[in-house]
C-alpha cells in the first residue's frame, strides 16, 4: 500500500562526542511525517528537536537508525547528494533569519534558484511570487540591515518557499519576534501550507507557534514523549 | 559563474576591508611592474648601446687577443684572412687594430689603447668619420667624453703619444684631438684613442692587419675562420647577462617582501572572514551548496582581491608608468658606473613581465585564500548556522 509519508525516521540515534564520552541527543526516535503536515517538535532545550530537524534537513546524519526523506536515506547520501536534496526539496527558516547581508531582499530570495540554474525570467517570476506571498514586494531592493525583525523573517520564509519545496523546516522561527510579528509570519506559513501543500516542521517551545500546529511531537531527553494531534 | 558573481558581490560588500587589501596588492603590483620595467629598460639599453657601439652581431678575434690582458696586444694582430676580405671591403665587417701606448697630457704619463678603425665604416655608431686631419700635420684622433674627462683634454688639444711599432721599437708623434664623442658604452671610451686605421697602419707598420673584426648581419662569417675565433653575443655580453641576473634576483627579493606583506593582509582577512561569517557559510550549505563549493567561493573571494587590484592598478598605475616610460629618471654620474648606461634611465614595460607579475600575485592570492578556506569543508554546519564555532 502506498503511503504519503514524506519523512520516515526509524530508530534514529544521534550521539555527539563530549569530552571522553558521548551525549545522546536522539535515542531511538521513530516517527513519520505526512505530506502537507503543519507539525511542531516541542520540548525543552536539549530535548533533541533541533537535532531531529537537522537530520531531516540532511545537515546532519544519524549515528544509528534510518532517516528517509522523500525516499532518500539521509545516512547514505554524499555531500553532493544532500546538497541537491536541500537545494531542491527543503526550505530552511532560522531563528536569526540568516539572510546574506550583502544581498538585497530580492537577491536573498533568488539565491536558491540561481543554484538550481533557473532562467532569469523564471527566477524573476518565482521571486516576485514569493515576495508577494509574504507581502514584501515593495522591499525587494532593501538590504537585510534595513529591515525589521518581522520583515527579515518574512524574507527568510520567502527564501525557503521560493523554490516551492515539499518540506520546510523552521527552527524557532518566532524566537526573536514580538507577538504581532510572530502571528503574522505563522499565518503566512499556514496559508502557504494550505495553498501549496508544503510540509512544515517546526522546532519550537513557543506557545504562539503551538497554537497553529496540527500535530505536536513532544520530545524529552532525546525521545518522543507524546504526540498530540488537533484539528484546526 | 554564480560563484564568481557571489564572490565579487561579497568582497565589494565587505567595504573597507576589501579596499585595504586591494590597495596593498595594487601597490605591490605597480611597484613590481615599475621595478621590472626599470631593470628591463636598463638591460635593454645596455644591450642595444653595446651592440651599436662595440659588437654588432659578434666579433672575430685574433687567436692571441684577450681583451682583459693588455700584454697580449703585442702579438694579437694578423693579416686580414682571405675569407673575410669581401666583407671588409663591403663594410660588412669592420677591422679594428689595437695597440698599447702611452700619452703625456700636461706632462703626465697615461697608458692608453690605440685603436684603428676605417673612417668610412658605418656599421658601428662610433663616429669614425670625424677622424679627419686638421691641416697641422699632427695625427688626427677622437676620444670619448670619459677619456676627455680623465685626461683633461678637449677638442683641438694636442698631446705627445708613444707606442711600439711592429718591430717592438718605440716611436712617438704628436696627435690632435679632432672630436670628442658621447657614448654610453665605457668599453669604447675609457683609456682609448681612436685613429684612422690607415694612420695606425702607418704608425705601426702593420698594414693590412687587425686585432679583431666587428661582424654585421651582412657578413655571413659567423664562426671561426682561418684560426680567428668567433665570439658571439652571448660571450661578448656576458657581463650584461650577469648584471641582468643580479638585478632580477634583487627584484625577486623585493617582490617576495612586498608580496608577503600584501598576502598577509589577504590571509588575515580570510581567517577573520571565515570566523565572522560562520552563519553565512552555514546558510550557503542550507541553501544547497556543498561545503567544498563554499570553500571555493571563499578562495575565489581572496583571488578576486588580486583581480580588483589589477583593475585598480591599471587605473592609477598605467598613467603613472606611462609618464615614467616617457620621461624616465635621471641617473646622476652614470658615466662612472662602468656599464653602458645613459643619463636618463627609461624603463621598458614588457607585456610578458606585467602578465607574469599579475599571474604570480593572483596565484599566491588564491593560495593564501584557499589555505584558511579549507577549514570550511571540515566545519560542523549545524554549529556554523548558529555561529557557534569557536
Amino acid at each position: 500500500m502506498k503511503t504519503n509519508h514524506v519523512i520516515s525516521m526509524k530508530e534514529v540515534v544521534k550521539n555527539f562526542p563530549i569530552g571522553g564520552g558521548f551525549f545522546t541527543a536522539l535515542n531511538n526516535v521513530t516517527i513519520d511525517f505526512k505530506e502537507g503536515e503543519f507539525t511542531g517538535l516541542v520540548g525543552p532545550s536539549g530535548s533533541g528537536k533541533t537535532t531531529l530537524l537537522n537530520i531531516i534537513g540532511s545537515l546532519d546524519t544519524p549515528s544509528q537508525g534510518e532517516a528517509i526523506v522523500l525516499g532518500k536515506a539521509i545516512q547514505t547520501l554524499s555531500a553532493k547528494q544532500s546538497a541537491a536534496l536541500r537545494n531542491v526539496n527543503i526550505g530552511f527558516i532560522f531563528q536569526s533569519y540568516n539572510l546574506l547581508p550583502v544581498y538585497t531582499v530580492y537577491e536573498n530570495v533568488e539565491f536558491a534558484l540561481l543554484l538550481q540554474k533557473k532562467s532569469a525570467t523564471e527566477r524573476r517570476k518565482m521571486v516576485m511570487d514569493a515576495l508577494e506571498w509574504v507581502g514584501l514586494t515593495d522591499k525587494e531592493k532593501s538590504r537585510p540591515s534595513q529591515l525589521s525583525g518581522g520583515e527579515s523573517q518574512r524574507v527568510a520564509i520567502a527564501r525557503a518557499m521560493v523554490k516551492r519545496p515539499p518540506i520546510v523546516l523552521a527552527d524557532e522561527p518566532s524566537a526573536n519576534l514580538d507577538a504581532a510579528n510572530s502571528h503574522h509570519i505563522l499565518k503566512t506559513m499556514l496559508k502557504l501550507n494550505q495553498e501549496l501543500k508544503t510540509t512544515f516542521i517546526f522546532a519550537t517551545h513557543d506557545e504562539k507557534v503551538m497554537h497553529y500546529l496540527t500535530r505536536i511531537v513532544h520530545l524529552r531527553d532525546g525521545q518522543i514523549d507524546s504526540i498530540t494531534t488537533k484539528d484546526n | 559563474m554564480l560563484l564568481i558573481k557571489t564572490a565579487f558581490k561579497n568582497i565589494i560588500g565587505s567595504g573597507k576591508r576589501t579596499w585595504l587589501n586591494v590597495t596593498v596588492l595594487s601597490l605591490t603590483l605597480v611597484i613590481m611592474v615599475a621595478y621590472a620595467g626599470t631593470n628591463d629598460g636598463f638591460v635593454e639599453e645596455a644591450r642595444r648601446e653595446t651592440r651599436e657601439w662595440e659588437i654588432r652581431e659578434g666579433q672575430l678575434w685574433h687567436p692571441e687577443y684577450d681583451r682583459f690582458d693588455i700584454f697580449t696586444l703585442q702579438d694579437a694582430h694578423g693579416v686580414i684572412p682571405d675569407e673575410l676580405a669581401p666583407c671588409v671591403q663591403s663594410g660588412a665587417s669592420v677591422p679594428i687594430l689595437v695597440l698599447q701606448g702611452s700619452m703625456f697630457p700636461k706632462g703626465r704619463l697615461q697608458n692608453v689603447l690605440l685603436k684603428g678603425i676605417p673612417v668610412s665604416q658605418t656599421a658601428l655608431a662610433l663616429p669614425s668619420w670625424e677622424i679627419v686631419p686638421d691641416g697641422s700635420g699632427d695625427i688626427p684622433a677622437i676620444i670619448g667624453k670619459r677619456m676627455a674627462k680623465s685626461a683633461d683634454m678637449t677638442t683641438g688639444d694636442r698631446v705627445m703619444l708613444r707606442w711600439r711599432d711592429h718591430n717592438g721599437v718605440f716611436d712617438a708623434r704628436q696627435i690632435v684631438i679632432v672630436h670628442i664623442f658621447d657614448s654610453k658604452v665605457p668599453a669604447v671610451d675609457g683609456g682609448q684613442i681612436w685613429f684612422n686605421l690607415d694612420d695606425l697602419y702607418e704608425m705601426s707598420g702593420m698594414a693590412g692587419q687587425a686585432t679583431y673584426f666587428v661582424q654585421t648581419r651582412d657578413c655571413l662569417v659567423m664562426s671561426d675562420v682561418a684560426g680567428w675565433h668567433f665570439k658571439d653575443l652571448k660571450f661578448l655580453m656576458k657581463d650584461i647577462d650577469i648584471m641582468e641576473q643580479t638585478a632580477r634576483m634583487e627584484g625577486v627579493i623585493i617582490f617576495v617582501i612586498l608580496l608577503s606583506i600584501a598576502l598577509l593582509a589577504v590571509y588575515d582577512t580570510q581567517v577573520l572572514s571565515i570566523f565572522r561569517r560562520q552563519k553565512e557559510i552555514g546558510t550557503y550549505v542550507a541553501l544547497g551548496m556543498t561545503p567544498r563549493t563554499v570553500t571555493w567561493l571563499f578562495t575565489l573571494e581572496g583571488t578576486t582581491y588580486s583581480i580588483l587590484a589589477a583593475l585598480v592598478s591599471f587605473v592609477w598605475g598605467a598613467p603613472l608608468l606611462a609618464l615614467y616610460a616617457s620621461y624616465g629618471i635621471p641617473i646622476p654620474g652614470s658615466d662612472d658606473y662602468g656599464i653602458a648606461m645613459g643619463d636618463v634611465l627609461v624603463p621598458v614595460f614588457k607585456v610578458s613581465s606585467i602578465l607574469i607579475t599579475f599571474g604570480v600575485v593572483a596565484l599566491f592570492s588564491a593560495l593564501v585564500s584557499y589555505l584558511p578556506a579549507r577549514k570550511i569543508a571540515r566545519q560542523n554546519m549545524v554549529l556554523a548556522l548558529k555561529g557557534k564555532i569557536h
